[in-house]
Order: C-alpha cells, then sequence, then structure tokens
C-alpha cells in the first residue's frame, strides 16, 4: 500500500468533486451540531436534576386552625396525631433519610422572610400557617410511597411534592430535546443519502480509472480507499465544525448569556463538551463511511 | 494455462446461449487466435477467463485455478498474471504515457524505485522510448495501442488478452502491433487475440479458435481466418 499515492487520489477526488464535498461538509455539520445540541440539552436536564434532586424535599402540611380539607374536620392537628405521624415517618427509614419539624412560628419567620417587601407579610398572622413536616427522601422517585402513606390522614392537609414542580420543566426541556434529536436524526438521514449520492457520482466521474484498476488486479482496498478515505475526510471536517459550534455554544450562549442570568441553578460544564465532541466526530465519520461503503459496493463490484 | 470443461454461458435477459457446452485447451506459450462473426462468444469467452462473469454451467481453469472456487478477494491476484489490451485502448486521458504504464503498478503497491525502473524497459520493449511524457491524444491510434499493450504488460503477465486490438486501427497499423504481440508471445507470455482481421490471421498462420453462435465450429494448429468449405 502506497500512502502518497492513496493521499494524492483522495486529494484529486475532493478537488474534482468541490460542490459536492462542501455539500456534504455543510449538512454534516449542521446535523451534527443539533445532535451535539441536543446531547447538551440531556447533559443539562442531568446536571439540573442531580442539583435540583438533591435539594427537593415532601412537605406533609399539618392542620391550623381554619384549614378546610375534609382531613382537617377535626380542626387544628393535636398532639397526639403529631407525634403518631413523626412515628410513621420514623418508620419509613432508610427511603426516609431526614425528617425536620417546622413549627408554626418557624414557618411564620420564614415566611415573613419570604415576602418582606410585600404588604401580604403583614396581613398574615402565626396561627394561620401550618406547621408541617419537611422530609428528604433517599431516592426522589419514590415520592409516592409517601404520598400515598400520609395523604388523606386526619391532621394532615396535604402532601407536597416539590419535584412535581420540576418535574414539568424538565419535561418541557427534555421536550426541547426531542425535537432537536428529531431534526438531528432527519438531517442524519439527508446526510447518509447526500454521501451516497456523492460516492455514487465519484465512481462513475472516475468509471475508467477505476475499471482499468480492476483489470490490472488492484485490490478492492486499494480501488475503494480513496472514495472512502474522502467521505470520511469531509465527514470530518463537518464533525469538527460541528464541535466548534457547539464550543461557541458553550463559551457565549451558555456561560456569557444563560449562566449570569440564571444564577439560581447550575449548568453543564465542559466536562460535557468534552464527553460528546468525539460522539459526534465518530457518528460522523462512521455514518458516511458506512454510507459510502455500501454505496461503492455497488457500484464498484470486481 | 486456460481449460474450458463444456462451459455453457447463458445471460439472465438471453434464451439463446452465449457459450454452449465449449471444451477446450490453450497451453502455455501458446498464440491464439479467437475468430467468428459478431455475438459469436468471443468477447464472452474472454469475460470468462478473467473471472468478469461466471459460467451459468461447466467449469473454468485459468493458470492452474478453477475459477469456480476462486473467492472474490483473490480475483485481483489472478488478474494480476492477466495482461488484457482493448480495441478502445482504455488509456487515462490526463496522464502522460509514463504515468498511464506506471499507473498499473501503482495501483497492486509498486514501489516507486521498480516502477521508475521497469518503465521505462516496457516502453521501450513497445518502441515507445523518447514519448514518455506525451498525452494519449498526441499520440497515433498505434501508439496510444503500443502505451495500452506496455500498461497490460509491465507487470509480466504469464497471459495477454487481447480483444480486437487492432479494430480501430488502419492495415499497416495494425501490423506493427501484431509484430509487436508476436515478440511478446516469443518472450513466454501466452497471447488470446480475439480479431475480425482476416489478413493478420491469414499471416500469421498461428492457432485458430472459431466460434459461432457459442459453439467451437473450428480448432485448428496454423490456421487461416476463412473457413474453407
Amino acid at each position: 500500500m502506497r500512502a502518497e499515492f492513496v493521499a494524492s487520489e483522495v486529494g484529486n477526488g475532493l478537488r474534482r468533486n468541490l460542490t459536492m464535498t462542501l455539500a456534504v461538509i455543510i449538512t454534516v455539520a449542521v446535523s451534527l451540531s443539533l445532535f451535539g445540541v441536543s446531547l447538551l440539552v440531556r447533559a443539562q436536564v442531568d446536571t439540573m436534576k442531580d442539583f435540583w434532586y438533591d435539594k427537593v424535599e415532601v412537605s406533609i402540611f399539618l392542620c391550623a386552625k381554619g384549614s378546610d380539607t375534609p382531613s382537617c374536620a377535626g380542626g387544628a392537628v393535636t398532639a397526639g396525631q403529631r407525634d403518631q405521624i413523626e412515628a410513621d415517618l420514623e418508620s419509613l427509614r432508610p427511603l426516609v433519610q431526614d425528617i425536620y419539624y417546622e413549627s408554626q412560628a418557624e414557618a411564620f419567620v420564614r415566611f415573613q422572610e419570604q415576602f418582606s417587601s410585600s404588604p401580604i407579610a403583614d396581613s398574615v398572622n402565626e396561627s394561620a400557617l401550618p406547621e408541617s413536616f419537611r422530609v428528604k427522601l433517599a431516592d426522589p422517585t419514590q415520592y409516592d410511597v409517601v404520598a400515598s402513606a400520609f395523604s388523606g390522614r386526619p391532621g394532615i392537609e396535604q402532601v407536597n411534592d416539590q419535584r412535581q414542580v420540576l418535574d414539568k420543566f424538565f419535561q418541557l426541556l427534555g421536550g426541547l430535546q426531542a425535537i432537536a434529536l428529531i431534526i438531528a436524526v432527519v438531517m442524519l438521514v439527508v446526510t447518509v443519502l447526500l454521501v451516497a449520492n456523492t460516492m455514487r457520482v465519484a465512481a462513475f466521474s472516475r468509471r475508467r480509472e477505476t475499471s482499468i484498476m480492476r483489470l490490472v488486479g488492484a485490490s478492492n482496498l486499494y480501488i475503494q480507499l480513496p472514495f472512502l478515505l474522502e467521505a470520511a475526510v469531509s465527514a470530518g471536517i463537518g464533525a469538527i465544525l460541528a464541535v466548534g459550534g457547539l464550543v461557541l455554544a458553550k463559551s457565549v450562549i451558555i456561560d456569557q448569556v444563560l449562566a449570569p442570568s440564571f444564577q439560581f441553578t447550575s449548568f453543564v460544564g465542559w466536562d460535557a463538551v468534552v464527553g460528546i465532541a468525539p460522539i459526534l466526530i465518530l457518528v460522523g465519520i462512521g455514518l458516511s463511511g458506512i454510507a459510502a461503503f455500501l454505496t461503492l459496493r455497488k457500484y464498484l463490484r470486481v | 494455462m486456460i481449460l474450458f470443461d463444456t462451459v455453457t454461458k447463458l445471460y439472465a435477459s438471453q434464451t439463446h446461449p452465449a457459450l454452449e457446452e465449449v471444451s477446450l485447451e490453450i497451453e502455455k506459450g501458446e498464440f491464439v487466435f479467437l475468430v467468428g462473426p459478431s455475438g459469436s462468444g468471443k468477447s464472452t469467452f474472454l469475460r470468462l477467463v478473467l473471472r468478469e462473469e461466471r459460467p451459468t454451467s461447466g467449469n473454468v481453469w485459468v493458470l492452474g485455478k478453477d475459477l469456480s472456487r476462486l473467492s472474490n478477494w483473490k480475483i485481483p491476484t489472478l488478474r494480476r498474471e492477466i495482461g488484457t489490451v482493448f480495441q478502445d485502448f482504455r488509456l487515462l486521458p490526463n496522464k502522460s504515457v509514463f504515468e498511464n504504464v506506471a499507473f498499473a503498478l501503482e495501483v497492486i503497491g509498486k514501489p516507486k524505485a521498480l516502477i521508475k525502473k521497469v518503465v521505462p524497459e516496457v516502453l521501450e520493449v513497445v518502441g515507445l522510448e523518447g514519448k514518455e511524457h506525451r498525452r494519449p491524444d498526441e499520440l497515433s491510434g498505434g501508439e496510444q495501442q503500443r502505451v495500452a499493450i506496455a500498461r497490460a504488460f509491465v507487470n509480466r503477465p504469464k497471459m495477454l488478452i487481447a480483444d480486437e486490438p487492432t479494430g480501430n486501427l488502419d492495415p499497416g497499423t495494425s501490423v506493427g502491433i501484431m509484430k509487436l504481440l508476436d515478440r511478446i508471445n516469443r518472450m513466454g507470455t501466452t497471447v488470446v487475440m480475439s480479431t475480425h482481421d482476416a489478413q493478420i490471421v491469414d499471416q500469421m498462420r498461428r492457432r485458430v479458435i472459431e466460434l459461432e453462435n457459442g459453439h467451437v465450429v473450428r480448432d485448428q494448429s496454423r490456421g487461416v481466418y476463412g473457413y474453407v468449405r
């Protein structure tokens, strides 16, 4: 195998077929960028889940004076009911990791802090706020176990899972990711078709050379390798452009625009970008290589 | 060298076989003319030898190998032992004479040093010394065919297959090409040549195999083109 000969064939092929080469580079770049974005959004959702699920808790609000849910028909929660609930929560360990009791006085202090700048703070008195158990679960997805055990019990007004609120947000992000992924897949299909057609044209425009190569006994590898390398090189350039786009998205959109405006949450780090980049390059080169190989098998038969 | 054992070739789109139960043998070092009208099966015969086609039934042996048992990846090795020349030369127009001949060695991975040594040698054999840097369109038909022969012969194949090599050439030029093929044959290469050119066959007085409708109708050593009925 003479590397120099193959390299010059690849260079000639790419130059002679410049428009098709550019078309392949651009479609690969666009489809892989979208693919990269969808992977990045997923990494972002994972990051936020790690960040938030660590902080979310299940709140069990106990009946206060004037609560109007049926389970509070007996008026404010009694000391006996409260002790029983706490004992039942203790029995749910290790699913229940931490139990924290918030009294009406503590709830009032927190309420005053949260709404310090609002007139509502003055209109609420301590006895109107419910006391509650804040429960942290070892596995936040096991919320149902707690909810079914406690909701509707006498003395309990409501069982709240903060995670449900977050999940709506994550669903939205998940939806965005799915859309990006669908577009990316469609674009990748387009890329595969384009590579196949490019190879067909390239094989046709060089049929003289390849037919002579066959006649003088060049091996299949020698005949097909320049074509395969052409497909791989143009896909590789497209993939590198896509990685560049991803780096730009991370450093500009995430780090300079999103992160300063949304400081309450964390964003994906560079490790996610570093993890995605090789996937993009492998998918790009792999897909176009396979497309080229299958096409060439048909058009450059021995 | 070549052994056909009751070979039949029926193309998928046709009802009449291109070759029907053909059996013949060509020995090492022979010079064989394959004659017959268009459609008689000459090209099919040559394509079967090159394993560009597989017989519908029967066995083809070339250079000691049973082609029906030859796996696909070994076909290139077989073709390196067989040079091929065509009526239409099949040169690469954007390459010089030297590059056209060198191409045949480059694509089978021969080192540059060897190419630099053997290409001028073979160009001398075919009588094209001094024209290494010409392009095919700067050459006469006869010279182009010499380039094609040089390309077919540069790897010193055991056998040369020529499919109507003089079909596009005038009689004077054809004689030159025949002298060249004769010289290559005398260097030990088996030559199988299909042709329509009666004059050439009559002059050369070599073995003649005549095909008609897919059958061998004559196999004559030191034959002539026409059938003396």
